[in-house]
């Protein structure tokens, strides 16, 4: 027993640095070539240049692509956080029958193969006439995103003390004042975290873009068709790597807000003297 | 007092399915009274303070307050505010928002909602703590934050739910004085829900004693310690002997017992009164018997043997076998005299008053 322990003592940090190691360098090789001079991803780095960065506004097409993902990741995080506010209530809120069903439907798409609901979803807006834009690609991000809204918003709205619209009640406020002065100001955190998460999503996925957009490419679909061109590599790169940093910096920002919406909800603390 | 009715609460039933929270409950509140409802949990209490302040419907019967009738009045327009259990302070406003919140929306002339805010919070004794966050507050202070911010509205009734439970026992203690003081100084109708019989007895002007949804008794705090009507009240207002005693007499308002080893005791007849055979139910507290030391002598006493004994520190329980009786007499005994050294199995003789035995409804 003890022998197993030691083992485990000395194996379990270097099997942990392998794992990360393994997870997270190939994805550091992408900001180190972004600045190669070189145009081929090898090493040795031949020279540090700032130049692919410097390419990318003067790329017309990239900047529509980003525009597009810009348009895309608003118009799906306001609309998955809207959809999200309203379910998120309703199952910390209330009890209705098949609760838990429609909560499990609505975390389903987390666990879908989504290339499988992709083309679902292009066989259904062919059938029904919609020609496919940036508003079908839209409908397709809402779909993705709404799990990860919901699980924002459950956790800033659980433990939501409903005493609090009882007291602003009983204080004389009206139902849509309560909403305004107790119950938005308390779930703000979560409701902003909801949207940044959402659009960080959005801003990355590539497949439901890839099969419901027409002619308009999002950045994710746009740097799929420069990939067939070995010299525009180095661009995509350092695209990428502006890709990685906004969205690590999104998701940094929406798990901050959303643990104060959870210390609002739940205050710790100063509870008994 | 003046004996106006301020809340009247006419057969109200609320049901839940098959399940009846409250079964047709009635009773009148009058102005600047202390009401105390008093039960166990799930005994209709808080249902019924919550159907007063608007957050639930009866299912059947009124309410009215100041003689309006409340059916279908929301909570936002009732003459009413509560002090909730978990204090429900605003965790994103200061103790002065929080306080001010309800004041915002009468749009009262400048300064007058800080003159206002001001005079609450130094009512409860929190002067100076004005800009403190709602979250840096101790469990005390948050609930005279919560006092203040009811009392500010001016309301014709205040209601209190559990406002103590959560506060440790000597603050507790500390708290009901206050509250009782603030009351009369206010002079605004409390309603308090409780399960602590302590906390009825000493604050309240009157208590109705509540069980599985029904009101068991009404009365002034020493009315229902010292005749409760039937044994569930007695019990839970606090120790009770239970003597059975046959019925030897009876007139229209009283009855004459046979109880043997208390000899003969006539007794007034509690309401929901009923023979059961020719045999009724007295109850006497513990501490309405009395040790005899000595020599001493009662007009009314009674001989056994000490079976059991547990110290209280100010107190003894002793536990009496007397012969004739079923049950052994709990008596509690303070321990001026040495209750607390009377050895187990030693003789004992007790003095008690035959009208401190009251016979028990069902």
């Amino acid at each position: 027993m003890t022998a197993m322990r030691k083992l485990l003592a000395n194996w379990l940090p270097a099997y942990a640095f392998l794992y990360i190691a393994f997870l997270y360098l190939p994805v550091l090789l992408l900001p180190v070539f972004s600045v190669n001079a070189s145009p081929i991803p090898k090493f040795p780095l031949t020279g540090v240049t700032l130049d692919w960065y410097a390419g990318l506004p003067r790329t017309p097409a990239l900047l529509d692509a980003a525009w597009n993902s810009l348009v895309v990741g608003i118009a799906a995080s306001l609309l998955s956080t809207l959809l999200g506010i309203c379910a998120a209530r309703a199952i910390t809120r209330y009890r209705f029958p098949g609760r838990r069903a429609v909560s499990g439907l609505i975390m389903a798409p987390l666990v879908l193969p989504e290339i499988i609901v992709a083309i679902s979803l292009l066989l259904v807006l062919l059938q029904l006439g919609l020609s496919l834009s940036l508003f079908t690609v839209v409908l397709g991000h809402v779909l993705i995103c709404i799990p990860y809204s919901m699980t924002v918003l459950t956790s800033g709205f659980e433990g939501f003390d409903r005493s609090l619209e009882e007291a602003s009640a009983d204080l004389g406020e009206s139902a849509f004042g309560t909403f305004r002065r107790v119950t938005l100001p308390m779930v703000a955190p979560a409701i902003v975290s909801s949207l940044l998460v959402s659009f960080t999503i959005s801003l990355d996925e590539f497949v439901m873009a890839f099969f419901l957009t027409g002619t308009d490419p999002t950045l994710p679909v746009y740097i799929w068709g420069q990939l067939r061109f070995a010299a525009k590599l180095p661009g995509v790169l350092a695209l990428g790597t502006l890709l990685l940093a906004a969205s690590f910096l999104l998701l940094t920002l929406a798990e901050m807000l959303r643990r104060r919406a959870e210390r609002r909800a739940n205050p710790q603390g100063g509870v008994l003297a | 007092m003046p004996e106006r009715t301020m809340i009247e609460i006419a057969s109200v039933t609320r049901s839940y399915g098959a399940f009846k929270a409250l079964d047709d409950a009635s009773l009148s509140i009058r102005e600047g009274e202390f009401f105390s409802l008093l039960g166990p949990s799930g005994c209709g209490k808080t249902t019924l303070l919550r159907m007063i302040a608007g957050f639930d419907t009866p299912t059947s019967g009124s309410i009215a307050i100041d003689g309006q009738p409340m059916n279908g009045i929301p909570a936002n327009r009732r003459p009413i505010n509560m002090v909730f259990q978990s204090y429900a302070i605003f965790p994103h406003l200061n103790v002065e928002q929080n306080v001010g919140y309800g004041l915002k929306r009468l749009r009262l002339e400048t300064g007058e909602e800080k003159r206002r805010v001001d005079e609450a919070l130094a009512m409860v004794s929190l002067s100076g703590l004005g800009k403190r966050g709602a979250t840096e507050l101790s469990g005390g202070q948050r609930q005279r934050v919560a006092l203040a911010r009811a009392l500010v509205m001016r309301p014709k009734v205040l209601l209190l739910d559990e406002p103590l439970s959560a506060l440790d026992k000597k603050l507790r203690e500390q708290m009901q004085v206050e509250l009782r003081r603030l009351q009369q100084a206010v002079g605004i109708t409390f309603i308090l829900v409780t399960h602590d019989q302590y906390e009825a007895l000493a604050m309240s002007d009157r208590i109705a004693v509540m069980f599985g949804g029904r009101i068991a008794q009404i009365a002034a705090p020493k009315e229902i310690y010292q005749r409760p009507v039937n044994r569930q009240v007695a019990d839970f207002l606090g120790g009770m002997n239970f003597v059975q005693a046959e019925i030897v007499g009876e007139d229209a308002g009283q009855i004459l017992v046979d109880t043997r080893a208390l000899g003969r005791v006539r007794t007034d007849k509690p309401k929901l009164f009923r023979k059961n055979g020719g045999s009724a139910t007295l109850g006497i507290r513990p501490e309405r018997l009395r040790v005899l030391w000595d020599e001493a002598t009662a007009k009314f006493e009674v001989a056994g043997k000490v079976v059991d004994r547990r110290y209280f520190g100010e107190i003894t329980h002793l536990i009496v076998e007397i012969p004739g009786l079923e049950k052994p007499l709990s008596v509690t005994e303070t321990n001026d005299f040495g209750a607390d050294d009377i050895p187990i199995g030693a003789p004992i003789r007790l003095a008690y008053d035959p009208d401190a035995l009251v016979a028990m409804g069902e």
